[in-house]
């Protein structure tokens, strides 16, 4: 996704004079394309995220279209509230990148984790936020999103190898893209992680069990409308996110099945503990925390069981 | 120094500037000294008319931040007074004013209005149900650039907006208000070194520094001192000004050379609450209303008793 989005910002960039690209000095290897193609209009502001994004809201109240790029938790948690009273207060289109959502950066440990961030965004009304599942909905995403008129955040992955079979690139704002369709099971993913909960729901058709699988990457605007009409179809849904599992997908599902007064139970799979103690690559992490597909799987046959099914 | 003819023409907004100035060039004795001429009328003028807005909306709505307001109020005279190049608020081409002590807006809406830019209707719904006028500035109201009232956000902001004047090849300023106590802020300076290291020369950061904050006196809270010094380590023009002196402070801003070089800091020397005799330097008057006798004692010394 990364690839996606520094190629499809340069193609933007291209076209429009208003783009600029800001970076809390992170991105090595990753944006001298951009650099390259446009030193004029790239800012490396150095290990200072707040500023970061006071800058661009500064930038973006003359007529920019500033993107401002680091790892998660230094794109969001750090610089929160400069981009509460700046661009959702101010109303101007700054885009916020971060990069590796949930255990992306395995290794780097807890500090580097980013759990958090689409429960703090998403509690503010006045930004957009988008998390792509692969590289091809990340293109599309941006080409849909890019020129909206208030601030988005966008939480990407690294990885722009795995592609999510049955997605084909779709993106829309406020709908879910299904994947999947079955009768048994509505699992409900968003970001990187969903290339698990895709492999869950093949292991588990092999069992004879059939799932519809939703791919939520518009948090906000949530798809509503796709969250109702499914969840009203089944009587049990898994969420599954690398994310804490207050504040993302499983909280919005729960919202919605409360606010609808559909009769369906959540099972939120997620990050329910402080991860820190152990060190270890994201594929170990999501075993850890029940995120891999194995784990996937069994906590579907035990909240199957568990439903008399 | 040198102003375009379309400031020349804002300037004329200052009613009371004109009618005060009518009458110096008709006084011998202040014709003699026209320095100090300029001075008394400002005083009588802007200045005072900003003071007197303070205190009158600040006792109607009941509320502090009195002694802030008060701080600032000749800053934000020689700002709208002379410096600033805004021919009309909504012209994208302005120099940019951020007041990143957004607690002392009252002083910003005082100087909206006499420019003429705010009605007396607007004006008197300071802090009232439904208004657009609270404690901090809002960017919804005319003439408020950015909205303010976290501390150490409005510098970054400017230099986003000095920057962007750069890249559009504009030779318009920003002017950044802040307090002294926000020098505690380390995203302050963050800002101080990116605007340093971009050399934004159309960057201008003036810091009241009346020496005091909400809990106690900033020498005893958190040390700024030596703070002219540690601006200029940073890669900043610093100079020091007396903060109750609009012409010098307009004649510092205009001996800045804003199209090369660093960023500029003006280090105001201000007194907090100044102009009000027992306000001044007194950590009460932070967010202390005034009851009708101090009301009537705040008016009388300004100058401004009805």
């Amino acid at each position: 996704m990364r690839g996606a989005f520094v190629r499809t910002l340069i193609e933007l960039a291209e076209q429009d004079p208003r783009i600029l690209l800001l970076t809390g000095d992170l991105g090595y290897a990753a944006l001298e394309p951009f650099l390259e193609k446009f030193p004029d209009r790239f800012f490396n502001v150095g290990v200072a995220e707040q500023n970061m994004v006071g800058v661009a809201t500064g930038l973006a109240e003359a007529g920019f279209i500033p993107f401002v790029y680091s790892i998660v938790n230094f794109a969001s948690l750090r610089p929160y509230e400069f981009i509460r009273n700046g661009p959702i207060l101010h109303r101007l289109p700054v885009r916020i990148v971060g990069m590796g959502g949930g255990f992306e950066y395995g290794t780097a440990g807890m500090t580097h984790h980013g759990l958090e961030d689409v429960g703090v965004m998403r509690i503010q009304p006045g930004i957009t936020l988008i998390a792509p599942a692969d590289y091809e909905q990340t293109k599309t995403a941006f080409s849909v999103t890019w020129n909206l008129p208030g601030p988005v955040y966008y939480r990407l992955g690294k990885d722009d190898k795995t592609t999510i079979p049955g997605l084909g690139g779709r993106f829309e704002l406020g709908r879910a893209q299904f994947i999947r369709e079955g009768a048994d099971l509505l699992i409900i993913t968003m970001g990187s992680v969903t290339s698990e909960a895709a492999a869950s729901a093949e292991a588990l058709a092999v069992r004879g069990i059939t799932s519809t699988v939703m791919v939520i990457a518009s948090l906000t605007p949530p798809p509503v409308d796709d969250l109702t009409e499914a969840l009203a179809r089944f009587r049990l849904a898994l969420t599954v996110e690398a994310h804490y599992v207050v504040g993302g997908i499983g909280s919005l599902v729960s919202e919605i099945i409360a606010e609808r007064g559909l009769g369906c139970r959540v099972v939120r799979c997620g990050v329910r503990t402080v991860p820190d103690g152990v060190s270890g690559s994201q594929g170990y992490l999501y075993g850890m925390h029940h995120l891999s597909s194995t784990m996937l799987v069994t906590t579907a046959l035990q909240a199957l069981y568990s439903e008399g099914r | 120094m040198v102003f375009d003819s379309a400031l020349l023409t804002e300037q004329t907004v200052f009613r009371k500037s004109i009618v005060v100035r009518v009458a110096c060039d008709g006084c011998p004795e202040l014709a003699m000294n026209s320095r100090e001429c300029l001075r008394s009328m400002e005083k009588l003028s802007l200045s005072n008319g900003i003071r007197r807005i303070i205190l009158e909306q600040s006792k109607r709505a009941n509320v502090g931040h009195i002694g802030s307001a008060l701080s600032v109020a000749d800053i934000i005279a020689a700002l709208y007074g002379h410096v600033l190049r805004i021919s009309d608020p909504d012209n994208p081409d302005r120099d940019r004013f951020v007041l990143s002590k957004g607690h002392a807006a009252l002083a910003l809406y005082a100087a909206l209005f006499l420019k003429g830019w705010m009605t007396s209707e607007c004006l008197n719904t300071y802090c009232a149900d439904g208004s657009l006028l609270g404690v901090h500035p809002e960017h919804a109201l005319r003439g408020v650039d950015f909205s303010t009232g976290s501390l150490g956000h409005g510098l970054s902001l400017g230099a986003g907006a000095a920057l962007a004047a750069r890249l559009q090849r504009s030779s318009r300023r920003v002017f950044v208000l802040v307090s002294d106590a926000e020098c505690n802020e380390g995203s302050l300076w963050e800002a101080v070194m990116f605007a340093a290291h971009h050399h934004l020369s159309n960057l201008i950061a003036i810091v009241d520094l009346n020496g005091q904050q909400a809990f106690g006196y900033t020498e005893q809270v958190l040390n700024l001192s030596p703070l002219v010094d540690r601006w200029r380590a940073f890669g900043w023009d610093a100079h020091q000004v007396d903060g109750h002196d609009t012409s010098a402070i307009t004649e510092a801003v205009a001996d800045l050379d804003v199209s090369s070089g660093p960023p500029h800091v003006l280090i105001a020397h201000t007194v907090f609450g100044n102009g009000v005799s027992y306000m001044k330097s007194k950590i009460k008057w932070h967010y202390w209303p005034m009851s009708d006798e101090e009301y009537r004692q705040a008016l009388d010394e300004i100058g401004a008793m009805a």
